[in-house]
Formats: C-alpha cells, sequence, structure tokens
C-alpha cells in the first residue's frame, strides 16, 4: 500500500518544491520512534509537519495509535491548522483508546469558550465525533451554550452536532432537554441554521417513528418555506425533503405549498429539483383533478425532469431511475417527451438501459413508428445486454401496440435473419408472448423460427422454442421430430425447459394421437421416474392419469383456449410505487426497492405512502383523524366520498410487500393440485382400465409406490369435504347464510373469480369465498382490503390462501371479520367495497352482506326495557313492512327467527291475529325492535320496526324477509 | 446521510479517507477497491450496493471520488456533492490529478472537514471558503473580531458566494454565451433529435454588492412586453425571440422572482461562475449538415462518401471541424480524397478523422474514400456507428440573444454606465450524429 508513497518520495526529492506529498513517505523501521521525537520536538514547524506525516500514514491505513498521547500534546496550539490535523487524528482514534481521550476534553471545552467563532464550531463539531462516552459527558454544557450562540456559523454546527449526541447517546440527548432547543432552532433568524436544525432533526425523528419530533403544522411549515428561499442548495434539499413527510390539511393548502415549491424546479441542482418534484407528486395527489392549478402543475414538471437529461451521466441515470417511477404514477406528465430518451451512442450503458425502459413506458400509437425505427437501430449495437433489451423491447410494443404489430413481426424477423445467437434466442423469447397476444394471426414465420433451432442455447430460448411447437404442432410437419430431438438431452436441460417439452409433447399427443404415442410414453416415463424435481414429476402425474382416464378430458384441460397476456410487463406494484414516489431523489428510488429492503435497524422500517386524493362531493371530516396528520403514516385527513372508491382502495397497504410466500409453500400447492387433479382417476387406474396400453400401466404400476400415502384417499372431491366440514360447524345455530353468488367475474380481474357468502357462524362473522384460478398462471400472495363501510366491517385476520393456487383450481376461503374497522355510510348501508390482491394485479368489487349477519347472540332485550324502549323512540321512526306469501305459524317463525339472533321478547294473541314482539341488536349496539302480526289464513305478515336510527330499517327489513322465506 | 468519502488512485489505492459516519468501516474502503475499481467492466452503474453498504462514484480522469452509505440518503444530493467537490478541489489546486491530491492532502481533509458535517454537505461554495480555509494556519490569530465574523455571516448568510467590501478600480463585465448544438440524424436527413443546451458563464469584477438584472430575448417576456407596446414592435421582436423549453440558474438567482415574474435578478459571486443553463428544441439552426453515402461493394470493399453543408450567413466562419467516419473493425486499408482540409486514416480509432480549420456559411465540401475490408467468418454484421461531427461558431445555434445586463450598486458612486460589459457567443457541438 505503501509503495506508491515511496515512489514519489524519490521523484519528489529531485524538485525543490515543497508539497504535502513528501509526508506519504515515511515507511522506514523505527520511524514511529522518529514520528514520537518529531512531535515532541520544540519547533512548532517541526511538529506540524511530524503531525502531517502521522496523518498520511493513517490516511493509507497504517496504524498509528501508539503515537496518540505525543499527538494530543500538540492540541493545545494557537495554530489552526495544526489544530484541525491534530482532531482530525482524534477523530479516527479516540474509540480505540478512550482512556487517553480524555486528555483531549479541557481542550475541547477551552476551545468552545474561544473568542474566535471559527474556533468554538471547530471544537464542538470535532468533540461530536468522538465516540467515546466520558468526552460525551462533557460535551453537554458546551453543546448547550454553542446552540445558543450569538454567531450563526457555531449555532448551525452545534444543530448538527445534536444529531451527532444523538446517533452515540440517544437518551442523553433526551434527558437533556436538547430536542427542544432544535426545535427552537426552526425559528432561528439564519436559513443555514434552521436548515441544519431541521436535518439534524428528521434523522433524529426517523429512529423515534412515533414521536412527534417534527411537529409540522402550517406555522413550522411557512417557517420552513420562507428559509427555503434563502438557504444554500443543500440546506433547500434538507427542507425539501423534510416538507415532503408533511400531510397537507386540505387541498388549499396543499396548492398554497406547491405553489411556493414551484420556483425551485428551475434550480441548477439537480437534487433540489428532484427533491421538489417528490414534494409536489405527494401533494399533487390531494388537488382535485378538475381544477386548473392541478393542470398547470402537471405541465411545469416536465420540463426540469429533461433538463435532468443534459446533466452529468451519473445524475442521468439517478433522473432516470425516478422518471421511470414517475412514468407509471403519471404517464400524462413525459408523453410527450418520447424524443429525449432516444439513445445516444456515446451514453453509459447505464444510462442507455434505463432510457431504453422508459421509452418503452412511453410508447403509443402516435409515436411508435419512431420508437421502432430506434430500436431496430439499437438491436445492431455492441453491448450484449443492451442489444437483448431492445429486442425485447420491439416484442413489448407489439403487445402493447396493437397497430404496430406486423411491423414489429417483422423487425424481428430481419433481427433472425442477422444470426447473430443472442438476438435470435431473444427475438424466439418475444414471438412467443406475440404469439400468445394476438393468437392465428402470426404463425406464417413458425418455418423461419424453426430453421434456428439448433442455435439456441439459453433455457428460456428453448423453452420458448418448445412451447411454440407443442402450440402448433398442427401446423408443423416435422413437430414430432424437433420435439424428440429436444428429448435427447432430457436430463441436461433446466427445469424450465424440461416442463415445457412436457407439455409441449402431451400437447403434440393430444393433436397427433396416432404417431406419437412412443414420444409421450417416453417423456411421461422420464418425468415422473427419472427426476428428481416434485414439481416435474408431478405434472407427469397429472398429465398421464388425465389421458389415461379421459382423453376428451384431458383435451379440453390440455388445450384450453389461454387467456390473454396482459399488455404491460415490469409494472412496479401500486403499494410498493406509491412507497417508493414518496422517496424520489432517495436510493430507494434508484434501487426501485422499499428501504426497509437495504437499510439495517429501524431506520427503514417506516413505510411511507402518498396522502389521499381529495373528494370532489362531500367529505366528511373525522374528529379522529384530523387531528393527527403530520408524519408519513398519519391517516389521510379527508374521508373521501364514495366516488373515490379506486383512489382511497389504491391507498390501502395490501401487502406485507418484501416478504414473499415461503418456499415451501410452492411445492404443496403442487402436490395439492395434484391430489385434486389425481383423485378421481387413481382408483380406475389400478384396476388397469388403461385403454389397451400395457406401456403405460406398467409404469403406473410403479407410480404409486412413490406417492405419499393421502394419495391413496378415495377420490371425489376429498377437499371438498374437509371444506365442508369446517364450514359446517356453524350450522347446529341455523342462522340463515345466502347462497353464493358471483362477486368478481374473472374477465374483469384477470382470470381470478370469486363467489361468496356472508355468515354468522358460533358468533364469528365469516365472509366465505370461492377463489378460482381460471387463468393460466399459478396465483399467490392474496391478500384481501376493505373499504370504510357503515358497521366498520374489516378482516380479522390475513387472507389464508395458503398454497398457490394452479390454473383451474378452486379454493374455499373462510375469512373471519370482525367490526373494529373505520365507519363510513354506505349507499345502500350493508354495501361492502373490496380489494383483493395477488401476485398478479390488484381487483376491486363490491357486494351487499345480509345485516342479518351483524344481530348478535345478546339481542334479547328485557321485557320492560322493550316496552319503555318502544314508547321511547318517537313515531316517526317507525317503519312498516309487508312480508309476503309467508305460511309459517307463528311459534315456527319464532323458532326460525330465532336462529338468526332476532329474538322474540312477547307474543299476544288478539282477534285471531298473532302479535310477536323482537327484539334485534346489531354489532355497533343499534338496538332495532318489531313488532310482527300473523293473521290465521293470511300469508302476508305486517312487521312495523322501530329504531333509533332509522336508516337501518329497510336493511333488517330485508333480513326478516330472507330468513322467514329460506 | 454521507457515512464517508474516499478519492482513489486508478490502482485503487487509497489517497483520501474520511469517514463521518459510525456505521462505515475500514472495511468499506477495501470493499469499494475489490468490487468496484478491479472490476471495471461487470460494474454498470454508478451506484453499487455491496452488502448493504451503498458506494456513489464519479470519476475524473484517472482518480475514484467514492461516497459510501448505509441509509436511504438522497443520491441526487450525493452526486450532486460528488461534482462539488471536484469543483471545489479544482478551484483550490488545479487538475485532479493523483499528484495534486496527494500533494493538497492536508488541504483536502480541511475542506472535508468544512464541507461535510456528519454527511450533512454545509456550504460548499468556493468564494466563501477561500476567505477561511487557507492553508495558512497562522492567519487566524491575525483576523479580527470583525473579519471572523465577517466569515460566520458570509458562510450562513442569505448571499454565501460573495463577500463584502469587493473593490475594483475598474467595474467589468463578460458574459459568454456558450451553447451546445446536439443532432441526430437519419440516413436520409430526417432530423431525429436536436436539442441545445445553453450556458451563459459571466466573469464579474464589480466592486460592492452590485444588484443585476439580465434579459434576454425569451419568447414569453417579449410575449408579454408586446402585449402592452406597439402592435408593429412586438411584431418585430416576436421573430426574434427565442422558446426555451427550460432553464436552471445559479443559486444566487432569485428564483421565485422568477417564477413570478420571469425576470432574472441577484447579485453575482465574485469572478467567474455559471450564471444559467437552459435548452430549447424549437427552431434550432443546425451549422452543418452531414449527408452520408456508404455502398459495400463485395465482402471486402466499402465506398463511402460523406458532403458537409455549412448551414449559415456567408460573413460567419466555423473553426475546429472535425468529421469522424467510423470504419469497421477488420478495415486494412484505406485510400481518401478530400477537397478541403486533411483526412486520415486512423486505425486506433477505427475512423477516418477529416479536419478543416475554417469554412465560411453556405458552403459545401466533400470527401470519399474507399475501405478495404479483411474477410473475416465473423456473421455479426458491422454496426455502423454513426458519423460523428465537431465544430465551433461564432453565434447561439438556438438564436439567443442577451439583451441587456443591468447593474446597480446604490451604496457605491459607480452606476451602470460605468460598467464596460463584454458580451460573445459560441456555438459548439455537442453530439452531432448522423446515422449511415
Amino acid at each position: 500500500m505503501q509503495e506508491w508513497a515511496n515512489q514519489l518520495c524519490e521523484n519528489r526529492q529531485f524538485g525543490s518544491k515543497m508539497t504535502d506529498s513528501k509526508y506519504f513517505t515515511t515507511t522506514k523501521k523505527g520511524e514511529i520512534f522518529e514520528l514520537k521525537a518529531e512531535l515532541n520536538s520544540d519547533k512548532k514547524e517541526k511538529k506540524k509537519e511530524a503531525v502531517k506525516k502521522v496523518i498520511a500514514s493513517m490516511t493509507v491505513g497504517k496504524d498509528v495509535s501508539a503515537l496518540f498521547p505525543d499527538v494530543v500534546n500538540c492540541m493545545q496550539t494557537d495554530n489552526l491548522e495544526l489544530k484541525k490535523l491534530v482532531y482530525l487524528y482524534l477523530m479516527n482514534y479516540a474509540k480505540s483508546q478512550p482512556d487517553m481521550a480524555i486528555m483531549a476534553v479541557n481542550t475541547f471545552v477551552k476551545d468552545c469558550e474561544d473568542p474566535n467563532p471559527l474556533i468554538r464550531a471547530l471544537a464542538v463539531r470535532t468533540m461530536g465525533c468522538i465516540r467515546v462516552d466520558k468526552i460525551t459527558e462533557y460535551l453537554c454544557e458546551p453543546l448547550r451554550k454553542c446552540l445558543k450562540d450569538e454567531d450563526p456559523y457555531v449555532r448551525k454546527t452545534a444543530a448538527v452536532c445534536v444529531a451527532k449526541l444523538h446517533d452515540i447517546n440517544a437518551q442523553l440527548v433526551e434527558d437533556q432537554g436538547f430536542l427542544d432547543t432544535l426545535k427552537d432552532l426552526i425559528s432561528d433568524s439564519n436559513p443555514m441554521v434552521v436548515a441544519n436544525a431541521v436535518a439534524a432533526l428528521s434523522e433524529i425523528a426517523e429512529s423515534h417513528p412515533n414521536s412527534n419530533l417534527l411537529d409540522l403544522n402550517p406555522q413550522t411549515i411557512n417557517k420552513l418555506l420562507t428559509a427555503l428561499n434563502e438557504c444554500t442548495e443543500w440546506g433547500q434539499i434538507f427542507i425539501l425533503d423534510c416538507l415532503a413527510n408533511y400531510t397537507p390539511r386540505d387541498d388549499r393548502e396543499s396548492q398554497s405549498i406547491c405553489e411556493r415549491v414551484t420556483p425551485r424546479l428551475s434550480h441548477a441542482n439537480s437534487a433540489v429539483v428532484l427533491s421538489a418534484v417528490k414534494v409536489l407528486m405527494k401533494f399533487m395527489e390531494m388537488l382535485p383533478k378538475d381544477l386548473d392549478y392541478y393542470g398547470t402543475l402537471l405541465k411545469k414538471l416536465a420540463p426540469p425532469l429533461v433538463t435532468l437529461l443534459s446533466a452529468e451521466p451519473e445524475l442521468q441515470y439517478v433522473a432516470l431511475r425516478n422518471i421511470n417511477l414517475i412514468v407509471q404514477r403519471r404517464p400524462e406528465i413525459m408523453k410527450h417527451e418520447m424524443k429525449v430518451f432516444f439513445v445516444k451512442y456515446n451514453d453509459p450503458i447505464y444510462v442507455k438501459l434505463e432510457k431504453l425502459d422508459i421509452m418503452i413506458r412511453l410508447a403509443s400509437q402516435a409515436n411508435i413508428a419512431q420508437v421502432l425505427a430506434e430500436l431496430k437501430e439499437y438491436a445492431t449495437e455492441v453491448d450484449v445486454d443492451f442489444v437483448r433489451k431492445a429486442v425485447r423491447a420491439i416484442g413489448r410494443c407489439a403487445i402493447k401496440v396493437e397497430q404496430s404489430a406486423e411491423r414489429c413481426v417483422s423487425t424481428l424477423l430481419d433481427l433472425i435473419q442477422t444470426k447473430v445467437n443472442y438476438v435470435v434466442q431473444e427475438a424466439i423469447v418475444v414471438i412467443k408472448d406475440i404469439f400468445r397476444k394476438y393468437p392465428n394471426k402470426y404463425e406464417s414465420v413458425i418455418a423461419t423460427l424453426c430453421e434456428n433451432l439448433d442455435s439456441l442455447d439459453e433455457p428460456e430460448a428453448r423453452a420458448a422454442m418448445i412451447w411454440i411447437v407443442g402450440e402448433y404442432a398442427e401446423r408443423i410437419d416435422n413437430a414430432d421430430e424437433l420435439l424428440e430431438s429436444f428429448l435427447e438431452g432430457f436430463h441436461d436441460e433446466s427445469t424450465q425447459v424440461q416442463l415445457q417439452l412436457l407439455t409441449a409433447i402431451v400437447k403434440l399427443f393430444l393433436k397427433k394421437p396416432t404417431e406419437t404415442q412412443e414420444l409421450v410414453q417416453q417423456v411421461l416415463s422420464l418425468a415422473t421416474q427419472d427426476s428428481d424435481n416434485p414439481d416435474l414429476r408431478d405434472r407427469g402425474y397429472i398429465y398421464w392419469r388425465l389421458l389415461s382416464t379421459d382423453p376428451v378430458a384431458a383435451k379440453e384441460v390440455v388445450l384450453a383456449e389461454k387467456p390473454l397476456i396482459s399488455e404491460e410487463t415490469d409494472l412496479i406494484e401500486p403499494t410498493l410505487l406509491e412507497e417508493l414516489i414518496c422517496h424520489i431523489g432517495t436510493l430507494a428510488s434508484v434501487y426501485h426497492k422499499p428501504p426497509s429492503a437495504f437499510v439495517e435497524g429501524s431506520r427503514g422500517v417506516q413505510h411511507k405512502r402518498l396522502p389521499c386524493s381529495a373528494g370532489s362531493g362531500e367529505s366528511v371530516d373525522s374528529p379522529e383523524t384530523s387531528s393527527t396528520a403530520g408524519v408519513s403514516d398519519a391517516p389521510p385527513a379527508v374521508i373521501p366520498s364514495q366516488g373515490d372508491l379506486l383512489g382511497d382502495l389504491l391507498n390501502l397497504d395490501l401487502t406485507p410487500t418484501t416478504t414473499g410466500p415461503p418456499p415451501p409453500a410452492v411445492s404443496t400447492g403442487m402436490q395439492l393440485g395434484a391430489m385434486d387433479l389425481l383423485g378421481g382417476g387413481l382408483d380406475s387406474l389400478l384396476g388397469g382400465d388403461l385403454g389397451g396400453n400395457p406401456a403405460i400401466g406398467a409404469g403406473f404400476g410403479a407410480a404409486p409406490a412413490a406417492m405419499p400415502a393421502s394419495f391413496g384417499a378415495p377420490g371425489s372431491g376429498g377437499l371438498d369435504d374437509l371444506f365442508d366440514l369446517g364450514s359446517g360447524v356453524g350450522m347446529p345455530m341455523g342462522a340463515y347464510s345466502p347462497p353464493k353468488s358471483v362477486w368478481l367475474q374473472a374477465m374483469k380481474a384477470k382470470g381470478l373469480e370469486i363467489s361468496g357468502t356472508f355468515a354468522r357462524r358460533a358468533g364469528v362473522i365469516q365472509m366465505e369465498m370461492t377463489l378460482t384460478n381460471k387463468a393460466m398462471s399459478v396465483m399467490t400472495d392474496f391478500a384481501i382490503q376493505f373499504n370504510r363501510n357503515s358497521f366498520g366491517l374489516s378482516p380479522a385476520g390475513p387472507l389464508q390462501v395458503l398454497t398457490p393456487l394452479s390454473p383451474n383450481q378452486s379454493i374455499e376461503v373462510a375469512l373471519p371479520l370482525n367490526t373494529s374497522g373505520p365507519v363510513m355510510k354506505m349507499d345502500p348501508l350493508n354495501n361492502l367495497q373490496v380489494a383483493v390482491k395477488n401476485n398478479i394485479d390488484v381487483f376491486y368489487f363490491s357486494c351487499q352482506y345480509p345485516i342479518s349477519m351483524l344481530f348478535v347472540e345478546d339481542g334479547k332485550m328485557e321485557r320492560q326495557i322493550f316496552l319503555a324502549t318502544w314508547k321511547d323512540i318517537p313515531n316517526e321512526n317507525e317503519s312498516q313492512f309487508q312480508i309476503k306469501d309467508c305460511h309459517l305459524s307463528s311459534d315456527a317463525v319464532s323458532n326460525k327467527l330465532q336462529g338468526s339472533n332476532i329474538f322474540t321478547i312477547a307474543k299476544r294473541t288478539v282477534d285471531g291475529q298473532d302479535m310477536l314482539y323482537l327484539s334485534v341488536k346489531l354489532t355497533n349496539g343499534i338496538w332495532v325492535l318489531a313488532e310482527l302480526r300473523i293473521q290465521a289464513g293470511n300469508p302476508n305478515y305486517t312487521i312495523s320496526l322501530k329504531c333509533r336510527a332509522p336508516e337501518v330499517s329497510q336493511c333488517v327489513f330485508q333480513s326478516y324477509e330472507a330468513v322467514l322465506k329460506n | 446521510m454521507i457515512g464517508g468519502l474516499f478519492i482513489y488512485n486508478h490502482k485503487g489505492e487509497v489517497l483520501i479517507s474520511r469517514v463521518y459516519r459510525d456505521d462505515i468501516g475500514r472495511n468499506a474502503v477495501d470493499a469499494f477497491r475489490v468490487n468496484v475499481i478491479h472490476a471495471r467492466q461487470q460494474v454498470r452503474s454508478p451506484v453499487t450496493n455491496i452488502a448493504r453498504t451503498s458506494f456513489f462514484h464519479v470519476k475524473r480522469s484517472n482518480i475514484w471520488l467514492a461516497a459510501v452509505t448505509k441509509q436511504n440518503v438522497n443520491a441526487a444530493m450525493v452526486f450532486e456533492f460528488l461534482y462539488k467537490m471536484c469543483d471545489v478541489m479544482t478551484a483550490y489546486f488545479g487538475k485532479i490529478s493523483e499528484e495534486n491530491i496527494k500533494n493538497n492532502f492536508v488541504l483536502i481533509y480541511e475542506l472535508l472537514d468544512e464541507i461535510l458535517d456528519f454527511g450533512y454537505p454545509q456550504n460548499s461554495e468556493t468564494g466563501a471558503l477561500k476567505t477561511f480555509i487557507t492553508q495558512q494556519g497562522i492567519k487566524g490569530q491575525f483576523q479580527t473580531k470583525e473579519e471572523q465574523s465577517q466569515i460566520t455571516s458570509q458562510v450562513t448568510g442569505q448571499i454565501g458566494w460573495r463577500r463584502e467590501g469587493i473593490k475594483y478600480r475598474r467595474n467589468e463585465l463578460f458574459l459568454d454565451v456558450l451553447e451546445s448544438v446536439n443532432l441526430l440524424m437519419s440516413p436520409q436527413g430526417q432530423v431525429l433529435s436536436a436539442h441545445v443546451s445553453g450556458r451563459v458563464v459571466m466573469k464579474s469584477y464589480l466592486s460592492g454588492m452590485p444588484e443585476c438584472k439580465f434579459g434576454m430575448n425569451d419568447k414569453i417576456v417579449i410575449d408579454k412586453q408586446g402585449k402592452g407596446g406597439a402592435t408593429d414592435d412586438a411584431a418585430k421582436s416576436g421573430k426574434q425571440s427565442i422558446a426555451i423549453d427550460d432553464c436552471t440558474f445559479h443559486q444566487c438567482v432569485r428564483l421565485s422572482k422568477f417564477d413570478s415574474e420571469r425576470s432574472i435578478s441577484f447579485i453575482p459571486p465574485d469572478g467567474e461562475y455559471e450564471l444559467m443553463r437552459y435548452r430549447t428544441t424549437k427552431d434550432i439552426i443546425l451549422p452543418f449538415r452531414v449527408i452520408p453515402l456508404v455502398r459495400e461493394v463485395g465482402r471486402t470493399k466499402l465506398e463511402v462518401k460523406v458532403v458537409i453543408k455549412s448551414n449559415f450567413k456567408p460573413s460567419l466562419l466555423a473553426q475546429k471541424i472535425e468529421v469522424r467516419i467510423p470504419t469497421p473493425l477488420n478495415t486494412s486499408g484505406v485510400q481518401v480524397i478530400c477537397m478541403k482540409g486533411k483526412a486520415k486514416y486512423k486505425a486506433s480509432e477505427n475512423a477516418i478523422v477529416w479536419k478543416i480549420k475554417r469554412m465560411a456559411g453556405m458552403k459545401e465540401s466533400q470527401i470519399s474514400a474507399e475501405i478495404e475490408l479483411l474477410p473475416t467468418n465473423d456473421k455479426k454484421k458491422w454496426a455502423r456507428p454513426p458519423i460523428s461531427m465537431n465544430f465551433e461558431v461564432p453565434f447561439a445555434p438556438s438564436g439567443l440573444k442577451v439583451r441587456y445586463l443591468k447593474v446597480f450598486e446604490s451604496k457605491l458612486n459607480y452606476s451602470d454606465h460605468d460598467v464596460i460589459k463584454w458580451v460573445r457567443y459560441i456555438g459548439r457541438s455537442g453530439i452531432y450524429e448522423t446515422r449511415c
């Protein structure tokens, strides 16, 4: 390490110039002793020289801690330069020599009283960097004085020192009351003091997520905005980053802050610009979209973002990563700026790749011709990664912009003709996707693709090609030969290719059964007998069973029509995107990962969210939310009206973002799926009903041994039975539960169908759902969230879908609910808006629950109270309904109603008319009283309902009707 | 915030290492060397995450500057700071080289102590720094109390970029409008993208604390004035005004005033600084047009003909013209004929470089070349990089004109008329490419 220092020494000796590099030359033996002598020299110059040598050695990583006492002795000096050098040494070694470091305390304390503000500041700045407990204790008094120093330079240094001290000993800072002093500094007259105080407070607040340390209120915000105009560029960044944590009370405040932040967009410092963009992007969420100012703001954002692209390449990279997020959140901002993302020949590779990403995001019918011309150009460049990405981009354009598909395909064919290996492979992968998106349109190119079969050496490309051959087996004459050629090295292929090959051959068999029997047997036995991979084995068994049981059904399953693939790929999940928007400009936005993914300790744990958008209709201020608006996790201050359901649901944090399902779940999922499918066929299979195919029979003879015992369970939907048992627990209560209805159609939810109902079982409200996967890909990561609703219904736990949902698989889920969620009146009252998330997307639907499931078990009122209450409720709260066509006796009615927690308090018979007095209590404590009149021989009953909250009457009546009629 | 800052030479030996945060250890110094400097080709991002530690780096000639952190810092700020750090070092000791860094390591440590506190960037304006970081340690004692408080108020003050009490016998200022014009043109002569990024660089030698106001032919301003004045005037000036897509300013410019009135007012730093940057995309004067013609004659020969046309007033002269025509990697020999200037095949750069010293406006010149190729069995086609061009012209391709720069200093006895002002326009090629 010291080699260069030595060399330099020799070179230097020729020159007479006195420079510092000579200090790097002390590597001889015994140098420590020499240095020691020099440090203790009487001559000031010699001392200083010696200290410089020490620092040089320290820089290159040499241990010079042995000189500690000698260096510290030099501290008492009038020479500022020397003093700074000694301090530098102290900061490095004090921790390793805590006992000796104490020797320095006196000088520090004395320096903090120096008439020269530069020296006072230097002392307090350095002292904060020495992480030795004893010194920290001595720091408190000088720091307190410095925080109130007359000189702003000392105050701004002291402000940062509080953050340093907090990092060493948080308790001490709190006990000493430094936090309050720091808060006072936000009102300081000097802008730089304000900026540093803001920076220090923000940092301290980060490690105390729940403290109200950065008590941001309109007054402090105003102070910050004033300081913003006056402080250094760095100070502006601290202030803007802090502002971004504030949640304005309403759209007006939001707009006024935006107005004062927009001038920053013209700052020469890119970080100031990006931080300003962050504040604007966040506060814009609160502005009503019909506001003129909203449009103006949108227009103002594009030019500064484009300007960032003429900055230095490193900053361009940061800017591009952020623009990528901004484009996903608000595509309208950059939609006319396609050209600025065209790649320049000399751009660094990291800039090129990012630009390409954004180009695809911005591609639309209007600009597709230009984009394609560019992409074609890029596909001939040198850098392999870049070329691959460009080819892939062409495929994505085809899928995104239908009008361009034809041109994209012909461009890809041109590229395949170049025969450049990685270009061909990449092109085949994307052509597969194009086939999926536009079935029966471009199959004419298959011949060209087949020519390149031999050159494919990457698993993804091989799998894609095999898929194409299998999918279009009927059009490819030698499909069997092609697939057979892959089969030779079956065990050397990657899992991806093996799985694809298995499926493709089965497809081929179903299409051309006569010629390919041997082939299919071969692949099935390869997959089930010779493979250690459970996924492959299970898929093999499934096909085997299917084929042997019911070839027609097999055809339906294997050759089923595939759902179309979605247009946008690589989209960041909405919740994560929102969080990242709150982190514009920071590392999180560069990595596209939440801070918790790369920051240790408590700092990164807080999740930031965008504020709620302002409702255009009436907005209800709820008392408990308006006061706590502040730090990032504060609830939104404005409750949106129903019209903004989407915006509201988008805000819900559906995910435990970073953690996926535990890996073992995947394989159990596959096994469950297999069990389900195999259920029916096992018996018949063992019975030898194999369609006269002894080979397959022999294969299966071995198979059961390898299967887990549970496979032997008698078939016919064993799983369903289990679920029925589970769901039957509450049944004896006889509570009415409506039949399941379809809530979410597969067409609207990328293949996820949800049907369901509500029930009250053993006092627990349950939402019972059947999730069906009608898409081609496995669904995982289910989560559910409700919008605010009239009775505060919310899930009592996470949605328990433990295993991934395979295609064509259904799963029954019972989700227990509680009523402690946020409340908002809905119309109709029993409307419930639900968001369900899976690995593919987030879906929204609404359903209505029978209000009877909210009737609690202790809803039986005392007679006296019933009477008093009945009288007490004014008559205008009474409503009358007819229940028609009911042929039950009054006792039967009473029994039936009791099953649903509607209790009979009393029964009177007047003039052949039975009068039942009934009470019901809702989960939120509302009592509904009823008088039910049943006339003998008349199938029409009359019911009067009385309630202090008359708006529930209609719903309650519906429940009565439903319960009685079912 | 920034946890540490390291400077390395090209071999990865550390020249400066300053740690600000406890979570950054000495091993971080080695991690960067091993994972980034020694693995040059593999690292494809200026931000690298190694073992939960993030490294930001920039390179200046052979020198690597790396900032290290374990937190979710403002990434844009870290890079801006690294550039600023380079500016400050350049202002103190010139070029950033291994030699200069070693010779000034004490100074650099002193600077790093001042401009980064606990990883938070502090005032980093050289104008202010030079008042108290002088490398003459003794100076501290001779400062009077007034001088000291003047320094501190300047460093922390609203006008941190200028000190009080500057005096010049001759008040003078120089404005340079420096533009770089960028073009990407298709082989058919279609403009794929073109923009001008310009800078207004000011050298001010003015006494006191002068208040300045800068005006240019910004379309928005002219249109605004046009509405009030005579219609004739508006029509006339409207023609000459330019649409500026976006501009950014030095921190001395009052941004809120620009935002509300679009007027550019400021108290300038002393000496040279960059007042503003701007970008235009409309009505750009493209000083040169390149017309390429490449013909592949068989597998072993290429014929290239390139015509350049100058497209500006005949009275003006373009200088330092250079056309760079890329040649395939398997080129074995080149014959060139050009009417003007000198052309040479440079094998090491895989290009024919054609240089012309001067060329007047509205002229045309041509070069033709025959390129012999070695037969190869490389299937990959030659990528045909674009033909690029360099030049310098004495006008602003964006059409920007300085209308005025007014100076007011109420406390001293000089007025706007006494200030000697110089304005110069230079248009240079940025990335000026024509695909072939």
